[in-house]
């Protein structure tokens, strides 16, 4: 973050802007954290960070915004719901996670993982049209986006074989869904 | 019993088997299942990273359907939608101002009295477990099977309220039930990636690997699964983990209903069990006793 070593950084008491944020986008409060680890030692995913979650709670509580919302470790999270289970202190770290995940997007961050951003896109816009998951949809639609057109080819062949994906939309629910979707969207612009 | 049913959309595709067996052994167990007409996707994994306002409304929008039916109580056997209409449940309890926010988006009145269960909630409980050993007509007494439970049929705890967090034991029960040894082991609640499938396999890849590796150093014959997202990772994917990692497993994975079901006498056909990637047929028949 320090560009020269004579930058002067401000120290402010009180917790960070920051973890403010956090806390009223998802009533959570990173600042009861005390850095046991137990979240970032039970963590599957922890190999493939570059933050673990403990640090990236410090750096939330340090007011470290552009460390958290450019770092790899917000998109890996697997939202396997072990550190909130584990947490002593109580802090639902997945939903940490969830929060700045959506601070990432509202902000249009560039993903540090940008398959996993463009999966949630695809995704919701999948749901919002066809009302049910279209498997196959879905998985055209992120070969397009992520240029992955020879990933998992054989796999979903044999899974179209296996009738395991429909090969067509089902569109039940669609109505009712899209109502919702844009609903929700008034709410969230007011 | 009578319960209203939300299959979820992997059930009426990549888990049409489970929608199958599930409803055959409730069948037999005098359970009806009653599917939500017009249901729409919970948001599964994506939608709670995206906007929590949206990821409550689609779980609520569901739920609401449910009273309409003249119904209360809900069977949701997939993982990821369990875990959203429970998060949706406790966070309408514990967030001020969401259920009028809620009643608002969704155009109608919330009724506190729906209840979401995953179907080891009822299966595990001591009258059921009896009726259970009462219908057993195949003993597969020397099969031995790991029970995977997966991230979110028990956690977060207070969110799920059930079983216990880090060594459930329900899954367990049942299968015992029927006369299945089931195994302890290290990967009860283990993460298999669940839906970086499609975007970061490698993840996906490594995580069921260890899975399987447990599985496999525990001598198990099978898993039992109860989800989906688990099922497709361990199954499907199975032979590239095996390419990947220079293995051999060859571990068929069941749904805990499919196993259910063939001891009930059902045939792997009405099982769907020719939809799995790897084959469990010949394992069930080298190890069953007719009853």
């Amino acid at each position: 973050m320090t560009e020269t070593a004579k930058e002067t950084i401000k120290v402010t008491r009180g917790f960070s802007d920051f973890s403010e944020t956090v806390k009223s986008l998802s009533g959570l409060d990173v600042n009861w954290c005390y850095q046991c680890l137990k979240c970032s030692s039970g963590c599957p995913v922890s190999y493939a960070m570059d933050f673990t979650p403990a640090q990236l709670v410090h750096a939330i509580q340090l007011g470290l915004t552009d460390l958290v919302l450019n770092s790899k470790t917000i998109w890996l999270c697997a939202s396997c719901q072990t550190c909130t289970t584990r947490c002593p202190q109580d802090v639902d770290l997945a939903g940490v996670m969830d929060a700045v995940r959506i601070i990432a997007q509202r902000e249009k961050i560039k993903a540090k993982v940008p398959e996993v951003p463009t999966f949630y896109r695809s995704s919701l816009g999948n749901i919002s049209f066809f009302g049910r998951m279209y498997e196959l949809g879905l998985v055209l639609t992120l070969k397009l986006l992520t240029r992955s057109f020879t990933k998992d080819i054989g796999l979903g062949l044999r899974m179209l074989k296996k009738g395991k994906l429909n090969i067509f939309p089902s569109f039940r629910g669609a109505l009712a869904a899209r109502r919702i979707f844009s609903q929700v969207k008034a709410m969230e612009k007011r | 019993m009578r319960y209203a049913y939300y299959p979820g959309c992997s059930l009426h595709s990549t888990a049409k088997e489970y929608d199958h067996s599930l409803r055959a052994i409730c069948t037999r167990l005098g359970i009806e299942l009653v599917e939500i007409k017009g249901w729409f996707c919970c948001g599964s994994s994506p939608v709670h990273s995206v906007s929590s306002l949206l990821a409550s409304a689609l779980s609520l929008g569901n739920l609401m359907l449910v009273p309409k039916m003249g119904l209360q109580e809900v069977f949701v056997p997939c993982l990821a939608c369990f875990s959203r209409f429970k998060s949706a449940l406790y966070n309408l309890e514990n967030e001020p101002g969401l259920k009028q926010k809620m009643e608002q988006v969704l155009g109608g009145r919330w009724s506190d009295s729906v209840k979401v269960y995953h179907p080891l909630q009822i299966l595990s409980e001591e009258s059921q477990l009896a009726s259970i050993s009462s219908l057993v007509k195949r003993e597969l007494a020397g099969l031995k099977v790991v029970c995977y439970y997966g991230c979110l049929l028990t956690r977060p705890p207070k969110v799920t309220q059930f079983d216990i967090c880090e060594y459930p034991e329900s899954m367990d029960r049942v299968l015992r039930a029927l006369g299945i040894a089931t195994l302890d082991w290290s990967y009860k609640t283990d993460c298999c990636g669940g839906s970086f499938a499609l975007t970061r396999t490698d993840i996906v890849l490594k995580l069921s690997h260890d899975i399987l590796e447990g599985a496999k150093s525990v001598g198990a014959d099978a898993i039992a699964v109860a989800c989906p997202l688990c099922h497709t990772n361990l199954d499907t994917r199975q032979e590239e983990i095996e390419r990947t990692y220079g293995t051999d497993y060859k571990l068929p994975i069941l749904y805990f209903t499919q196993l259910m079901g063939i001891s009930f006498g059902l045939s792997p056909r009405e099982l769907l069990l020719g939809k799995h990637f790897v084959d469990a047929e010949r394992k069930l028949e080298e190890v069953s006793r007719h009853a």
